[in-house]
């Protein structure tokens, strides 16, 4: 472990680490950033300790069940791609780096809610040692047919997405772990939408968009779940408001709009389920 | 043709928004492929964003003020996407029409929730201004949908953290993901494998921004003043 690169991820969450760590900040901030590799050689292994005592009585229990909860479903999803990357038959070229790009980035959020969690002193939850990565049997050919795996993996990152979603409310008012849950969340639904986005142009699922329309729309039955919920994606009601009695053009607006321009949230005990066949708990 | 009409008289109401349509002059001299960033950038030196004067329409304090930023920014998104709709660039093919479409739709959806969630604490309908945008060119339309929906983004995110209700925070979690998807989408059609881009920082956590550094990028499309000062403090 690189002791440099932690406290500066921990710093992109906490810009006042060093302050925690120490009140003589600048003199820390200095030794770490820029003191030679045989001086933080000898740096004896309390690290964690420190960061423990930094911010063991900060940061509350429900926060860290939450980035828990991230991790656990960010280590399936890196492996996903990480095993389908190597496994699955993705045409070489821009769908290849596409794949690449997104298990890098899983590898990020991976190595990230390692370390915030670390720092918040709590030890991160462990990758499980195999997945069923067919879910039981229900797509036994996700790493033989690229058009199941891309299948899968919108499945996943629409799930993804919603999880976040799903717990975001726990994380009220916490500037630092609220915006980083938030980003991520963000990122998954970017990587839904490029999922997605290449399942139509590759024709695998011709008139899929980049957002949900209407609730399951992969065309695979068995994932209604992950589109269900007691909040599918179907709703037309937000907060009381019911989207299609409202204005649009020409009209009201319609069931598709109004099911795609709103995500819906998934709970912890809906998500678990859903990823239960998969090994992931 | 719809876009001279435009022209001549200086506003016209379109749905809730009155377009402030741009000048022939400007219309004209304006660069195909301008990047919109760069536009954003060089707005943001103007004299006339003063989004964060205490002068101007009142976003409000509370949770009803962040909501009101977002109808704000909801407004700017959804008058945007009318213009490009109805003013379509060339060469934009039937997929791109149809996408363009629905995330008229979308925006249109989002702003008149907020409208409707806001109720009688809803800011008034803003004044649009797209003089720096070339709606002709395919380039400077998705370079700015892409600025957009980025802001958009990083709009959300960075003020979820204010919000005090968590059913708010709910609201703003199913619509940022949405405009998230746009901004992905937006991406790939001007350029594969895009979708992420510059918007994520090392550890593919997306960028977030506080609401001035936002309305003082998307104040150089609103001609409407807007006062921000009565929001939340982080």
């Amino acid at each position: 472990m690189n002791i440099i690169t932690i406290l500066e991820d921990i710093e992109k969450v906490d810009g006042e680490v060093y302050e925690r760590l120490n009140p003589r900040r600048k003199a820390m901030q200095q030794f770490f950033r820029f003191g030679s590799k045989a001086a933080l050689a000898a740096i004896p292994l309390g690290l964690g300790a420190m960061l423990n005592k930094a911010y063991g009585q900060t940061v509350p229990a429900g926060v860290i069940n939450v980035l828990q909860y991230a991790l656990t479903l960010e280590h399936f999803e890196y492996r996903f791609y990480e095993r389908g990357a190597t496994l699955a038959p993705i045409p070489a070229g821009a769908d290849k780096t596409a794949i690449e790009m997104i298990r890098d980035s899983e590898k990020k959020h991976v190595d990230f809610l390692k370390t915030v969690i670390t720092g918040a002193g709590a030890t991160p939850v462990a990758e499980k040692a195999t997945y069923d990565f067919t879910a039981g049997g229900t797509f036994p050919t996700v790493f033989t047919s690229y058009a199941t795996f891309l299948a899968v993996a919108q499945v996943l990152e629409d799930t993804g997405v919603r999880a976040y979603k799903g717990r975001a409310g726990e994380l009220l008012g916490q500037k630092v772990f609220l915006t980083a849950a938030l980003g991520i969340h963000a990122v998954e639904a970017r990587h839904a939408a490029k999922i997605r986005y290449m399942r139509r142009v590759s024709g695998q699922a011709a008139t899929i968009k980049p957002y949900i329309t209407g609730g399951n729309d992969t065309g695979i039955a068995a994932v209604n779940g992950n589109y269900g919920g007691a909040t599918p994606e179907s709703t037309v009601n937000q907060a009381g408001v019911i989207i299609t009695n409202l204005p649009g053009v020409g009209g009201n607006i319609s069931v598709d709009s109004a099911t795609e321009a709103f995500d819906e949230p998934l709970t912890a005990a809906e998500v678990l389920a859903l990823v239960a066949p998969f090994g992931v708990s | 043709m719809k876009q001279k009409q435009l022209v001549d008289p200086p506003y016209e109401k379109k749905g809730d928004i009155i377009v402030q349509n741009m000048p022939r002059r400007r219309f004209f001299t304006q660069a195909a492929g301008l990047a919109s960033i760069a536009a954003l950038a060089a707005a943001c030196d103007k004299d006339d964003n003063n989004n964060n004067m205490s002068s101007g329409v009142d976003l409000g304090s509370g949770d009803f003020g962040i909501l009101n930023y977002a109808y704000a920014l909801e407004q700017l998104e959804a008058a945007f996407y009318t213009q490009v709709v109805a003013t379509p660039y060339s060469g934009m093919n039937a997929a791109e029409t149809s996408f363009m479409t629905d995330i008229r739709n979308h925006e249109i959806a989002h702003r008149e929730f907020l409208k409707a969630a806001l109720g009688s604490k809803a800011i008034q309908a803003l004044e649009v201004d797209f003089s720096k945008i070339n709606f002709t060119s395919r380039d400077s339309v998705l370079g700015t949908a892409k600025a957009f929906e980025d802001l958009g983004v990083t709009a959300y995110d960075g003020a979820g953290y204010l919000l005090k209700d968590a059913n708010y925070l709910l609201l703003a979690g199913k619509i940022v993901s949405v405009e998230a998807r746009h901004a992905a989408l937006i991406r790939e059609l001007i350029s594969a494998n895009t979708f992420l881009g510059d918007q994520v920082d090392s550890n593919s956590v997306n960028l977030s921004r506080t609401p001035d550094e936002v309305l003082t990028i998307a104040g150089a499309y609103i001609k409407t003043k807007i006062n921000a000062s009565n929001l939340p403090k982080g």
